[in-house]
């Protein structure tokens, strides 16, 4: 990377941010619209001594992604809502078994085939329970090339530290649109790699961590002759069906994501402080947002806007915030309330919580959010 | 246990969880035999399971052992090889689990000719969940989900195996287990994609059903029915319509995967 200005695509911060933050294997499937980021790590992998593999579908692609983790090579794949839906059940496997690796999702309209060049937001959902079982999930959402670029790297950091799978939510906006930026030099960003185990393999147990931690992850190949499975299993990583055992393997789960929140959690505020409406948003839609705030300002409404980059875990702290101040909530988004009915949960009834929800396969308008501010903000009851 | 196969499994893990008379066992004496034979580092070894009674396997064995989801062992076993070539990794996997849900990633592997030694434990039958057919049950087979006889045609996997571009295929039984031995080690020095289905019995799940006998008359059966090539050629169709190959049925050389992407790498690096 040089520091001189690019005009970069989202897709592309995407690729070359994974490989800044140190990712050499990608397993992939053709898919709309994600497939640059397959087609610039297909060039861009084997000339800085990473793979590149096509597999026959998503399910392969997630299997292999899985398995080249635990050889101690940062793993990522990508794609969009269909092969995200089939990708779901070794994201769950990778929760399970502790495999750091980053899935991105640009996201394309649904349900089903949908139509495959529009924009949509409608994973948020199925980001946070696309597999089945209770687990925990990291998902951040980008919606700025630049920001593409950071959070890819943020996203492979949480990865290893955590050792979970984590979600880059991305939408065919963000994903496909040029911008202007300059890209960080090496060392700028933080890059993070997993701990490994500084025992022998008598003493090693793949599992065994503090109640609230990921465990040392130890390289295949390197002697410590260790059992990985998708069963519920005890420190050793055998299975069992002990309940107090699987009761603990699980609350460890959760504990390592929701005892570090501080940590996993970041968003973007901006003219909240005195605002009396927030707008709530992310991804290609808070672009959208930002101009309809602007406007609503010149207009003289004190309207700010609040964006999460990780979606989840939801920060909850800083909406019950703004919630608990008394400021009117609106929430846009393009889908039919996804993140709606997590900030109606989180405001609790203590502020009105509107949606400005679009789904027909086009970007929001600034225009749309403006008109939707006016309303709520002239009509919607106040605290 | 053989002394020299015993540092071979985690002992602590045995007995194993296979029903009585099950053939998985005898699969996994061959397969440590052959690991020994070729003096394979121990540390250096992966071997990669599905999910199905022959997918247990992953456990008793003391290597770096990978579990995984049903039907995609071969998936994920790309992922390791792929990411670390100099790793020796195996693939144990049943029939239900390699052919039915886990087909295509059998014939891509086999097509990619990725250096993946397959070992297929085929009982003709789901034994996990209790004897349902399989795309590997012959036809008219009972199962609990074919109660009046398999519709269903099987799979021929070592011609699926060929067609798709595997380079060294063979089939052994539980009863030709110096052979399996052989096959296994042939398959592993084979540097592509290999296969060795192994026709294994089920008397829980499969001979029950279809009055096979004992897990000895299974045996015997296996014995019987599994002829040389050479025999085969001399068979009337009459006598061949009950009979299969067993031994090396395919052997070519082809780019190996891995090989081809080292060299693109070699090529590429740094430009």
């Amino acid at each position: 990377m040089s520091s001189e200005p690019r005009l970069v695509q989202g897709n592309e911060a995407c690729a070359e941010g994974a490989i800044y933050a140190g990712m050499r294997f990608y397993a992939g499937y053709p898919i709309t619209p994600s497939t640059e980021i397959a087609e610039i790590l297909a060039k861009r992998l084997p000339q800085v001594g990473g793979k590149f593999i096509q597999m026959e579908d998503e399910i392969a692609s997630m299997a292999a992604v899985v398995g080249a983790s635990l050889t101690g090579v940062k793993s990522m794949t990508a794609t969009s809502g269909p092969g995200f839906s089939l990708k779901q059940e070794n994201i769950g496997y990778a929760c399970m078994a502790e495999i750091p690796c980053v899935v991105v999702n640009v996201q394309r309209l649904g349900p089903s085939t949908g139509v495959a060049t529009a924009p949509a937001q409608g994973d948020v959902m199925q980001a946070r329970w696309g597999t089945h079982g209770d687990h925990p999930i990291i998902v951040l959402t980008p919606s700025s090339v630049k920001e593409t670029f950071e959070l890819t790297v943020r996203a492979f950091n949480l990865a290893e530290k955590f050792r979970v799978p984590v979600i880059l939510l991305m939408d065919e906006v963000v994903g496909h649109m040029r911008e202007k930026v300059i890209l960080p030099e090496p060392g700028e960003l933080p890059v993070y790699d997993r701990l490994k185990p500084n025992c022998s393999r008598e003493d090693y147990y793949p599992y065994r961590a503090d109640w609230d931690k990921a465990p040392p992850m130890a390289f295949f190949g390197e002697g410590y002759r260790y059992h990985v499975t998708g069963l519920f299993h005890d420190e050793s990583g055998f299975a069992t069906e002990k309940p107090e055992v699987i009761d603990l393997q699980l609350r460890r789960l959760h504990n390592k994501i929701y005892r570090h929140l501080d940590e996993i959690i970041t968003y973007h505020s901006e003219q909240t402080e005195d605002a009396e409406l927030v707008v709530i948003s992310y991804g290609g839609t808070a672009r959208a947002v930002s101009r309809a705030v602007k406007l609503a300002r010149q207009e003289g409404r004190k309207v700010g806007i609040f964006r999460p980059q990780t979606l989840w875990p939801f920060p909850e702290e800083a909406v019950a915030e703004l919630a608990g101040a008394g400021k009117k909530l609106l929430v846009a988004e393009m889908n039919y309330g996804q993140l709606l009915l997590e900030v109606q949960r989180v405001a609790a009834g203590r502020c009105a919580v509107t949606g400005c929800l679009q789904t027909n396969g086009e970007l929001t308008q600034p225009e749309t959010i403006l008109n939707k501010i006016r309303e709520v903000y002239e009509h919607a009851p106040g605290n | 246990m053989l002394p020299e196969i015993e540092q071979y499994f985690r002992l602590e893990k045995l007995p194993h969880m296979w029903c009585p008379g099950c053939g998985n066992g005898i699969v996994l004496h061959c397969l440590v035999k052959a690991i020994d034979k070729l003096c394979l580092d121990q540390d250096r070894t992966v071997m990669v399971s599905g999910i199905g009674c022959a997918a247990r396997a992953s456990g008793y064995l003391d290597f770096d052992t990978l579990h995984t989801t049903h039907g995609r062992a071969l998936a994920f076993a790309t992922g390791v090889k792929f990411a670390k070539p100099e790793l020796n990794v195996f693939v144990l996997t049943g029939d239900g689990d390699c052919t039915a849900i886990g087909g295509n990633h059998f014939i891509h592997a086999a097509r990619r000719n990725i250096n993946l030694t397959t070992i297929v434990f085929n009982n003709n039958i789901y034994g996990m969940t209790g004897g349902q057919y399989s795309p590997m049950t012959p036809n008219a087979c009972r199962a609990t989900t074919s109660p009046y006889g398999n519709l269903e045609r099987p799979f021929n996997l070592a011609e699926l195996a060929i067609a798709a571009g595997a380079t060294f295929v063979g089939r052994a039984t539980t009863y030709h287990t110096k052979q399996l031995t052989d096959l296994i080690i042939e398959g592993y020095k084979n540097n592509g994609f290999s296969l060795i289905e192994v026709v294994t019995h089920c008397p829980t799940s499969f001979g029950r059903h279809n009055k096979m006998g004992s897990p000895a008359d299974m045996l015997k059966w296996q014995r019987d029915h599994g002829v040389t090539a050479m025999r085969y050629e001399n068979l009337s169709p009459e006598e061949r319509s009950d009979k299969f190959i067993v031994g090396v049925l395919h052997r070519c050389e082809a780019p190996e995967y891995t090989a081809e992407y080292q060299k693109l790498q070699e090529k590429f690096r740094g430009r």
